[in-house]
Order: structure tokens, then sequence, then C-alpha cells
């Protein structure tokens, strides 16, 4: 649709116009009509103090790791053990560990492994989530039954057994772990997808696009998955606090992140065994953990409310 | 030789126990630029014989000949670009994510045709919705405007049939004529040939040129609409529906309560 006649006719609004731009009654281009949804989408978030909140503190975290190397106060894997165990202090801002590492400093590099599992673990278990439950509620009959109870067989191991399994068949390390962990996260995604689809597939805008001739794959990725997308990304918003959760356990087994790794979920199960002496330990990265666990849940509900077509 | 011919078709749902004979064993005939009538009240099947028809269900038996061509269960991509649907609620068969101009690019992108722009901005206007409409979402459109894109959906391939799913009846009283005089004047200038299913007796003689009364999956008799203008129906089923038609009738109810009445006293 680039070049043709309409978009180029109010596609360069100047700086003053763009609120005008954004909130016009009559749009002339397909860009502006889904800025201006975005724009529409983006007020109605702004409603939502606790999403906002949220938000804020994801982005604070994005920041934090890609920033981290200017943040830290200290090497991340730098030893001193005449300083081991120091509560925090000036010169130590959250404290020392049993190998009088900074805290402060490996919390910061530790956000950098927590969002590289949280968006790895994303972008392979939306999209298998997604293909296998929208073909399955789509097609229905041996399709449907075939496909939904291999996604059984999955749901019925915990998710930490089955991630512990298939860590156990590939070896130990992170990537491993973000691999094992995408395989117990897809079925919930499934189920739900094929739920929305069986709604979809019976209404009437699914029946006009195959009476215009279109082929099931077609009608599947353009027309039933952007109608599954806005459950499916709430919903992985809202499992990320157990991603992270599951990949913390990982650690904690020496399945996942492997030490010196600053994962924050290591560091938490490293420090149960200081608990009593130094809380800080443990408790610095349980607070980091609680809060990105807490912003991802309250981003998750502000963006169901966003997204939600029923809302419109 | 007629446009649409269809012989001895039967739909059934279900099985065993449980069948039902949707339609039931129905046959009639559309001349070309004609346009036919389907009236029953809900549930009669009328609806069930348009998806036989237009693809979307594939479990029928008899024959359906359309254009001199025979039709199978399942349709090639060249049969959708002659038959076209326009569905009952304009609210359901618009896909809710997609702003008018997507909606009506997929047809053209399925079939490959050339000149999208022009084609859409032409059918736009043919339509009655100017290019303000073009990249609007579903949500930002009135009932009417909304049915005015299905049919500009179903349009945009240059169809030779057009299958009407009681088009108007999810629509308000007075636009509803609106979408009534624009099917009119549409079919005409693209001498279309027309099914329209309603249960609506005055849509029905205002469109059509001959109508079929259906009840319980069964064609109970075949008329012209003079027919029906001069109220000589021949089956008691037609002359029900008509009376129905008119309203609510004082004599009638005032015939039906004495009836009543006088069955009551006889009891006490």
């Amino acid at each position: 649709m680039t070049g043709n006649a309409h978009s180029t006719a109010v596609s360069a609004p100047s700086h003053q116009g763009w609120h005008a731009w954004l909130t016009a009654e009559v749009t002339t281009s397909p860009r502006q009509a889904s800025f201006q949804r975005m724009y529409f989408g983006w007020l109605r978030f702004l409603r939502n103090p606790l999403a906002v909140i949220g938000l804020v503190i994801l982005v604070a975290l994005l920041l934090v790791a890609i920033l981290a190397p200017w943040l830290a106060q200290y090497e991340v894997n730098e030893q001193n053990l005449t300083t081991r165990l120091q509560p925090p202090s000036g010169d130590h801002w959250l404290g020392t560990d049993e190998l009088g590492r900074d805290i402060y400093s490996r919390l910061v590099y530790g956000s950098r492994i927590t969002l590289y599992i949280a968006c790895l673990v994303a972008v392979i278990a939306a999209p298998l989530g997604l293909i296998i439950g929208t073909t399955a509620g789509y097609f229905g009959g041996w399709t449907d039954t075939v496909l939904m109870r291999i996604t059984d067989v999955f749901l019925s191991f915990p998710g930490l057994v089955l991630a512990l399994a298939f860590v156990a068949a590939l070896g130990p390390g992170i990537e491993n772990a973000v691999i094992a962990i995408a395989l117990t996260a897809w079925p919930p995604i499934a189920r739900l997808a094929r739920a929305e689809t069986l709604t979809i597939r019976s209404s009437d805008y699914i029946a006009a696009t195959r009476i215009q001739g279109a082929s099931s794959v077609r009608i599947i990725v353009k027309h039933v998955v952007p109608m599954c997308m806005p459950s499916v990304i709430v919903r992985i918003t809202l499992n990320m606090a157990g991603i992270i959760l599951t990949a913390a356990g990982l650690g904690f087994l020496g399945l996942g992140a492997q030490p010196p790794m600053p994962e924050w979920g290591a560091m938490l199960s490293t420090g149960r065994q200081y608990m009593i002496g130094s809380w800080w330990l443990a408790a610095m990265p349980g607070l980091a953990i609680l809060l990105t666990s807490l912003a991802f849940n309250l981003f998750g509900d502000g963006l169901r409310d966003v997204l939600d077509p029923r809302t419109e | 030789m007629a446009m649409i011919a269809v012989e001895d078709l039967s739909v059934a749902f279900g099985s065993g126990e449980s069948l039902v004979h949707a339609v039931d064993g129905v046959s009639f005939q559309v001349e070309a630029g004609d346009t036919f009538g389907l009236v029953g009240e809900s549930g009669c099947g009328k609806s069930t014989i348009l998806r036989a028809l237009s693809g979307l269900n594939d479990h029928w038996h008899g024959q359906i000949i359309i254009d001199g061509a025979r039709l199978e269960p399942k349709r090639q991509r060249s049969f959708f670009k002659k038959v076209q649907m326009v569905f009952q609620d304009p609210y359901g068969s618009l896909h809710p994510r997609h702003t008018v101009n997507t909606t009506l690019m997929e047809p053209i992108a399925i079939h490959g045709l050339d000149r999208a722009d022009q084609r859409i901005a032409q059918v736009l206007e043919q339509v009655g919705l100017g290019p303000a409409f073009r990249f609007r979402y579903p949500h930002q459109l009135s009932g009417g405007q909304r049915q005015r894109v299905a049919i500009a959906r179903a349009l945009i391939l240059e169809p030779k049939i057009l299958l009407l799913d009681e088009p108007t009846s999810a629509l308000d009283v007075s636009v509803q004529a609106e979408i009534l005089n624009l099917l009119a004047d549409i079919r005409s200038q693209a001498r279309l040939t027309c099914i329209l299913v309603s249960h609506d007796l005055a849509v029905i003689a205002h469109m059509c040129h001959r109508l079929a009364v259906m009840n319980q999956g069964k064609i109970y008799e075949e008329l012209t609409v003079d027919d029906l203008a001069g109220n000589r129906p021949r089956h008691s089923y037609t002359r029900q529906l008509l009376q129905a038609s008119l309203g609510y009738d004082r004599r009638l109810a005032a015939a039906a309560t004495l009836a009543d009445d006088g069955l009551d006293s006889g009891a006490a």
C-alpha cells in the first residue's frame, strides 16, 4: 500500500499537527489508522495507574540491563574475601555475598539474564502455542484431537518437573533452561488460542473470508491469529513471573544458570544458607524477583484492558 | 437457460436419532438477472440453502447448477469470483481488527487482481461510502455503514450472483430502506442475479420477481410478486404468513378472544 495517493497526502504532519493527526475524525492512510488506534489504546492504558507503574518498572529494568556497565559499582565477579558478608553500606549499597562480591552490581548484571530468559521464552512459546492452538481449533476433528492430546500430555506434568527432564536430557546451561521452560510454557497458550479460535471460526467474518476463496492457512494467519493475539500477549505477560521463578528454580538445582553467573534465582538460593546472619544475601535478589514479577503482572492487567477488542 | 438451477437439494445435520433434515428435497430455478426470494419463518432452512449454494456448507445432496456448471461440494477459487454473499449481521461479518481498506484488499489479494487502489475507491463510491471511510475500523462505523462495507466486499470481485442472507433484518427501520434501495440499484447496474432470503414479506415484495415460501425444509409454493401483491396465495401457510405480515389485527384478535371465552364458559 505504500506510495498510493492516499498515504502521501497526509503522511507528513507538522510537529504541532501531531495531535490533530492522531485524533483526526477522518483517517486517510493505513499508517494513520493504526497509529490512531495505538494512540487511543495508549490513552486507555494511561487511565490505569497500576499498569503504568508496572510499565515504568519494566522500562527501568530494561534501562538497567542496557546501562549495566555504567551503573555497576564493581566488576560483576570480583571477589574479595576480606569484605565478605558485609551489610549494606556506602561502599556496597546492597552489601556483599559470601565471596565478597558486590550484590548491587550483580543484581544490575543479573537483570540482563532475567530479561534474556523472559524474552526468549516468550518468543519461543507464544508462536508455538498460537500455531498449535489455532490450527487445532480451526480444523477441529482429528487434527484437534491429536494436537490437543499432545498438549494434554505436556500439561499433565508440573512445569518445573518437565523442565528438569528436558534440561537433564539437553544438559545444564542457561540456553537449555530457556528451551526447557519454553517447552513447558506453550501448552496453556495453545489451549487459550484454541478456545478463542473455536468462537472465531464460526463467526460471519471468517465465513465471508472463506467464500472469497481464502485458503485455510491464510485464514488462520491473517484472520484468526490477530484475534487471538491480545489474549496470548496478556497471558504470556502474566506468565512471566512464573517463568522467571522457574528459571530461578532450575538455577537453584544447578541446572539453569551456572555459577558464577549473577542469575537472581541462583543468588537467592545461595543466600538462603546465610539468611540468619546476613539477610541481605537472600532479600535483595528476592526483592528484585518480586518487583519484576509484580511489574509484569500489573503491566499484563493493563494490557488486557487495552487489547481486549470488546472494550472498543 | 437458468443462471441457478437447484434440483432436489437436501441438507441434513446430525446423525441417527438426532438427524434433522434442515433442507428436504428443494428444487427451484432462477433466471439470469432475476431476484428470487426465499421466505419463511426462522429455522425453515432458507439460510441453509444459501450456505450450500455459497460453498460454506459442503454436506449436501442433490444437484446445483450455476451458470451451466454443475457444482461439487468443494469449490474452486474461481467459483468465488462468480458468487458472493452478504450476511445478515453487519456487526459480525466484518473483522473487528481490520480497517475497511484491509477488508476490501483481502479479496483482491486472494484473487491476484490488479488496480487494487482504484477498485477499492470505485466500490466504496458504488455503495455510497466516500473515501473518508476507507481507513476506519468497523467499531467506528454505524450498522448501515457496516452493511455497506459488507456489500462492497461482495461486489469488489464483480460477481454475477449475489446471495443475500437477510441483509436488512439487523438494521434500523430507517436504514433498511436505504440498504434495500442500494441493493436494487446495484442489481440493475451490474445486472446481478440474486437470491434474497428473508422472513419479511415486505422486503421480498420490494426486491424480488419471484419467491418461494418455505417451511420445515420444504418449498410449499412458488409464486410471483404479482400473486403476492394481489393476495392470491394458493397454500394455506402462505396465507397465514401474509396475514401475520399485516401486523396486529384487532378483529382477528377479538375473534380469537371470543373463541377462548366461549371455551371457558363451556367448561364452567
